[in-house]
């Protein structure tokens, strides 16, 4: 793997490790992400659908974004070009100083699993497969030796608090477990960037303070996170919110610096709370 | 990924579905058992007639009167012509006839009946001939003596029996020196052939035979007439010297007016390559039927396996989003596939060997390494071939799509 350039970069010292902050390309003229005029079109013709028109977008290092809009927006086709998941139709991404529409197959692979880390709205745990296991997984595909990826795959259930949960199987989870546990499993590489699509969207008011709690900790620790969510309670915990309509940025809101601590979890409005428990 | 995880993956990607996994399983074994019980059973066939054919002597030259032409020549054509006691000497003449070690004269007799007390049976061969006839048909004795030249220059009313004729008139009793009738008339038992069971057409133990002379006077009459001349050669490189030598004897006296031989000469020799050459295409053919039962194995496996990244599309879409490589997947998906058809092969190669204890439409198999180990390669081979589609498509799915894949 030494042969590409990607490997090299991600596999440098301090790349990789968990102190993101310190990389090379923190500074404002060099942001993490850069999209210029990224344009994603489904189908062809008549049927055509505009997903996202023309979007231009930087997000730098160490920031919190949450990503606002209505049902068909284009927010979840935007996450899956930036998680690298998916190719714009027209336009550039550039991920870290790297053009990602330039990459090959191995390269994408190596930066989903060394620089991204991604979390669902339906969990996505690979079912009747242990949480350790779950959790593992994409060690396993960084190629670490076994004794390493347990101890890393053990201390990352043990920072979203599961501790106790690693020999169950999914379906023996609560919604909430399930969601910390692949959060585990998007942390446990240490990736700079969080990629959470409506992360909180099937989860209860106390396993969304779980969930929101967690990322307050990973972004104080310097990760870079991107979220999308429908709620405005939720997008309060960013630094920075978008919001998409139609395929197109319409607001773009600072709420906190990028480079300061995130807006704390305790803000959740203790009145909400209430209301949703009784 | 190592090796280790691949496996591991892949036995829990097995595991996942027993009994689809062991369906699929199921037909490559039943490939690769079919496969050498088939070569088996084939090789045990071949076996089987050859050693008939060694037990008749390959030194042998059997020699009729008639001879094929009888169909090809107009009738006019053919001179009425037999065997007789001359032709014997003539053939026993050492200089004439260097490579001949003995001629042997038969005469048979048919629709004669042996008979003791109330016991009766009806021999499939009757037959009279001399002290050679032993050494040409390779007819053992197991107790007592056989046709000596004394019996046959002092027509004795002896004879030898087989051991089928010995059990239905003497029963579990010692036959030697004791009296049969044949015919009706008396004769000693003065011999009891080894057991040579059955060649497949017929029972070589329901024999009688007697002197020559013996025979002459009273089953088939003198009128000079052979059935056989059995010819021996003096070793099994001189057969084919001596069948022209003999042909070289025989022609002048039995010839048809067109100056071909009346007269038909089987060699034994030639026979055994015949036959195996045929066993050896019977088998073949045994083996390309399996062959395509262990194929049909294989399209088991494909078509699981496309079942299994069907059902695991979402699963891949995961794997993948979290960082895994085409190669990672299409190794998981190349290993379930390997692993199935190594443990089906392995299954299947146990099936053979216990199928192949058994007699099979009455032939022992005899197992052939070669066929186990083609068997189980291939099975494996066949298994892994049928995967790399499947396999593929799985390796070859873009994340986004595997994701949403419902
Ligand atoms: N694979 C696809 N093929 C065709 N059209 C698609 C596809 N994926 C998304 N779209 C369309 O693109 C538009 C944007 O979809 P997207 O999933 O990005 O919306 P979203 O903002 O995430 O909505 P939601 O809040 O409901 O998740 C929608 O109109 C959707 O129908
Ligand atoms: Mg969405």
């Amino acid at each position: 793997m030494g042969g590409s350039p990607v490997a090299d970069r991600v596999l440098e010292p301090g790349a990789d490790e968990s102190d993101p902050s310190a990389g090379p390309d923190s500074s404002p003229e060099h942001p993490l992400m850069v999209l210029t005029g990224v344009s994603k079109i489904y189908g062809v013709g008549e049927i055509a659908v505009h997903a996202l028109r023309e979007v231009d977008f930087k997000l730098e290092l160490g920031d919190y974004l949450a990503i606002i809009g209505s049902s068909g927006s284009g927010k979840s086709t935007l996450m899956n070009i930036i998680g690298c998941l998916d190719q714009p139709t027209h336009g550039s991404y550039w991920l870290d100083g790297i053009d990602v529409g330039s990459l090959d197959d191995y390269e994408l692979s190596y930066i989903r699993n060394r620089q991204i880390g991604l979390i669902f709205q339906s969990f996505n745990l690979i079912p009747r497969t242990t949480v350790a296991r779950n959790v593992e997984l994409p060690l396993i595909y960084a190629r670490l030796p076994k004794a390493e990826r347990r101890e890393r795959a053990r201390a990352a259930i043990e920072a979203v608090g599961l501790g106790n949960r690693g020999s169950h199987v999914p379906s023996e989870l609560s919604g909430g477990q399930q969601q910390r546990a692949a959060i585990a499993r998007a942390i446990v590489t240490e990736p700079a960037i969080i990629l959470a699509d409506e992360p909180t969207g099937n989860l209860d008011t106390a396993s969304t303070r779980d969930v929101l709690e967690i990322f307050f900790r990973l972004n104080a620790a310097g990760r870079t996170i991107v979220m999308i969510t429908h709620e405005p309670d939720v997008a309060a915990h960013a630094k920075r919110v978008i919001q998409v309509a139609d395929g197109q940025i319409v607001a773009d809101m600072r709420q906190a610096p990028v480079a300061g601590p995130p807006p704390a979890p305790e803000s959740v409005s203790p009145e909400h709370l209430q209301v949703a428990h009784t | 990924m190592s090796i280790f995880e691949s496996v591991r993956m892949a036995v829990h990607g097995v595991l996942a579905n027993r009994l689809r996994s062991f369906l699929t399983l199921l037909g490559i074994s039943i490939g690769v058992a079919s496969v050498i019980i088939l070569v088996a059973v084939g090789r045990g066939s071949a076996s089987a007639v050859q050693k008939q054919i060694e037990g008749l002597g390959t030194n042998l030259l059997t020699i009729q009167a008639g001879g094929g032409g009888f169909g090809r020549r107009a009738s006019s054509s053919i001179r009425f012509t037999f065997m007789t006691t001359k032709d014997v000497k003539a053939l026993q003449d050492k200089t004439a006839a260097p490579d001949i070690k003995s001629a042997t004269p038969v005469v048979s007799a048919s629709s004669v009946t042996a008979s003791r007390d109330v016991a009766t049976v009806t021999p499939d061969t009757v037959a009279g001939t001399t002290p050679s006839y032993q050494e040409a048909r390779k007819a053992d004795i197991s107790e007592g003596t056989f046709i000596t030249a004394a019996d046959v220059t002092g027509h004795a009313r002896v004879v030898v029996i087989g051991t089928t004729i010995s059990q239905d008139l003497f029963g579990s009793s010692d036959p030697i020196g004791q009296t049969i009738k044949l015919n009706g008339a008396n004769y000693t038992v003065e011999g009891l052939l080894k057991s040579k069971g059955s060649n497949g057409f017929q029972d070589q133990d329901s024999i009688v035979l007697l002197p020559l002379t013996t025979a002459q006077d009273f089953l088939v009459g003198h009128s000079g007439q052979l059935n056989q001349i059995l010819v021996v050669a003096t070793s099994p490189g001189t057969v084919d010297a001596a069948e022209s030598e003999a042909t070289a004897i025989l022609t002048p006296n039995h010839s048809n007016s067109d100056g071909s031989a009346a007269f038909s000469v089987l060699n034994q020799a030639s026979l055994l390559q015949t036959t195996s050459a045929s066993t050896h295409t019977f088998t073949v053919l045994l083996a390309a039927v399996a062959a395509i039962s262990l194929f049909v194995g294989g399209i088991g496996v494909m078509n699981i396996m496309l079942v299994s990244v069907t059902e695991r599309t979402r699963e891949i879409g995961i794997r993948k989003a979290i960082g895994a490589r085409k190669a990672d997947v299409l190794g998981q998906f190349m290993t379930e596939a390997g692993l199935l058809s190594v443990l089906g092969g392995i299954a299947g190669v146990a099936a053979g060997f216990v199928g192949g204890q058994f007699k099979i439409v009455g032939v022992q198999p005899v197992i052939q390494a070669y066929s186990v180990a083609l068997a189980l390669g291939v099975g494996v081979a066949v298994g892994l071939f049928f995967g790399i589609y499947p396999a593929n498509r799985a390796a070859s799915l873009r994340p986004i799509d595997a994701l949403h894949y419902e």
